[in-house]
């Protein structure tokens, strides 16, 4: 809600914070990413395809994106469940539980990468009880989608919970008075209610996906062309000095983030909540 | 037989989403959290503490907390002055602003520590410059402190706008009017006013800056003892098959993303239990 507010304000400092404001962002953030777009411009569009269009970068971006979607699927059905048991059921341990759910913001991505090998690699926990059923998660993109369900489990459960708790208990009282059984209030009621929702967290979920590095080079094996990730073939480029190929990458990478903060944007404004606890 | 009311669930509906919420959050959350530490005790507390010994590992330890200690206060200034002017004021392209704060969160880490390779490497645009100066911010510290300050960019001022917004500036143009200067009004009305946001959006800062792995990465070069952040060092240690090492220092961690969580919910607590509380009369402060 915006209330309009007079257009010359009494208080103080206007010029001085928004200037502040205006240079550091500048400096620290839009300067340097149009590093970026000057340096891909100097490849030319030529150039550009050429390295984009390189089995190597196709097979690392057909990963990155196939990896992404899997994960946050997987994140839209089971962070469902847990948002919904979280915010309507009552149970031991409730409050512990919800705490722990922002763990992939807080833990470092690394750290996140080195548990989650070790944890489903063949003689891990979870890994040991994989190996009979002739599943290899560690250096298969298997692992991939497994770090990436990981990282990306906050924001549906977050964008969710909100949602869930809003919903007026008695709509779903008026649905079962009218004779709605249970499954038809929840198909016809509550569901297309909290859609929009559930898409923002899929697409926030898609988009850190995407891009993330830390918490898959350690479970991914980074196998060029079988589980090499788009961010680490940035690196690796880097490393050697393909300074063109890294940037190329970045590029399409970074249009990619700008397209899903539009995407997002636009779902937020649709369901009615800009702010995400905790991002 | 009880009655079950017409908006809940089954009985058996609700223990098998539960026991579906049990599972997921133990495979994916609870477990990893558990192998760092018992990775890190294997080989006994001895061989725990041993790992803290390496030189490496004390100037990885020193270096993030100055990168830290650099990042969180300086987003902060920019968190305040972007909130001040965001939310107290009108302007044309308020909103692009907004929308540009957040971009760092949607960026690539890898990404983000390229862009500062391609203006400050040795190829970059000031790289020719830098050199001639004898300066170096790639592979050094200052390129480990950038990074870490353009991916935390966004965490300060993203508590306060929406918090600030919402409070308006009836409290701000009283003490004004009541003959308080700019900066009483800001100290003492305004501060106390978003304390608990501030908290917040420090606290996630703080637990970006020290954890930040895929752009430091990229701007730091791995020196050994030089430029190691703690999470590059877990990294090495980790690929020289040291794991102990690697899980003591990654526990170290861990530790600091439980304290972070547990004081999370601790001002979410706060803050919705006491709603924007207001300046109180006879503060110290």
């Amino acid at each position: 809600m915006r209330l309009p507010r007079r257009q010359h304000s009494v208080l103080p400092g206007f010029g001085l914070t928004l200037g502040f404001a205006v240079v550091y962002l500048s400096l620290v953030a839009l300067i340097p990413m149009c590093a970026l777009f000057l340096r891909a411009r100097g490849l030319g569009w030529a150039g550009f395809w050429s390295t984009v269009t390189e089995p190597r970068v196709l097979a690392a971006c057909r990963l990155s994106f196939g990896a992404a979607f899997i994960g946050a699927t997987l994140n839209a059905v089971f962070g469902f469940i847990v948002a919904w048991t979280l915010v309507r059921y009552r149970f031991f341990g409730r409050r512990f539980i919800d705490a722990l759910i922002d763990l992939p913001f807080a833990l470092p991505t690394a750290v996140s990468g080195i548990a989650l090998t070790t944890i489903y690699a063949p003689n891990g926990w979870i890994g040991r009880a994989l190996v009979p059923l002739g599943i290899k998660a560690v250096f298969t993109p298997l692992g991939v989608v497994i770090a990436l369900t990981f990282i990306g489990l906050p924001f549906v459960v977050r964008t969710l919970q909100p949602a869930l708790e809003d919903l007026e208990a008695d709509v779903e009282e008026a649905a079962a008075s009218l004779g709605a059984s249970r499954p038809q209030t929840f198909r016809r009621v509550i569901f297309p209610a909290i859609v929009p929702s559930l898409l923002t967290g899929f697409a926030l979920a898609f988009a850190r996906a995407l891009g993330e590095y830390g918490s898959v080079v350690f479970i991914s094996g980074n196998l060029p062309g079988k589980t090499e990730i788009a961010p680490l073939l940035i690196v690796t480029q880097l490393e050697q000095y393909d300074y063109a190929g890294a940037t190329a990458i970045a590029v399409l990478l970074l249009v990619i983030s700008f397209a899903m903060l539009l995407v997002i944007n636009a779902l937020q404004r649709w369901s009615g909540r800009r702010h995400l606890r905790g991002m | 037989m009880s009655l079950r009311p017409a908006t809940a669930e089954p009985r058996w509906v609700r223990t098998l989403l539960l026991a579906i919420t049990m599972l997921f959050l133990a495979a994916f959350l609870v477990t990893p959290l558990v192998a760092v530490f018992t990775e890190a005790l294997r080989k006994g507390v001895g061989a725990y503490f041993a790992g803290f010994n390496d030189p490496a590992v004390r100037s990885a330890i020193k270096l993030t907390l100055l990168t830290a200690g650099i990042a969180v206060p300086v987003n902060v200034v920019f968190g305040l002055a972007a909130a001040w002017s965001v939310a107290k004021f009108e302007f044309p392209g308020k909103s692009l602003l907004t929308t540009l704060i957040d971009l760092p969160l949607a960026v690539s880490p890898v990404v983000s520590g390229l862009i500062y390779v391609l203006v400050f490497g040795l190829n970059g645009w000031l790289g020719p410059w830098l050199k001639a100066h004898h300066l170096q911010v790639i592979f050094a510290v200052p390129g480990i402190v950038l990074a870490t300050v353009f991916v935390t960019l966004p965490f300060v001022a993203r508590e306060l706008i929406p918090l600030m917004q919402e409070q308006g500036t009836e409290d701000e143009e009283s003490a004004l009017t009541l003959g308080a200067s700019g900066w009483q009004t800001f100290w003492r009305v305004t501060l106390p006013n978003i304390r608990w946001a501030l908290l917040y959006g420090v606290i996630l800062c703080n637990a970006r800056a020290m954890g930040e792995f895929g752009a430091v990465s990229v701007v730091s070069g791995h020196i050994r003892g030089k430029t190691n952040t703690v999470p590059l060092q877990v990294e090495i240690l980790y690929n020289e098959y040291n794991f102990v090492a690697a899980f003591a220092v990654a526990s170290l961690l861990a530790m600091l993303a439980l304290v972070t969580l547990a004081a999370k919910s601790f001002i979410e607590w706060r803050m919705t239990s006491a709603p924007a509380s207001p300046a109180v009369p006879g503060d110290p402060t």
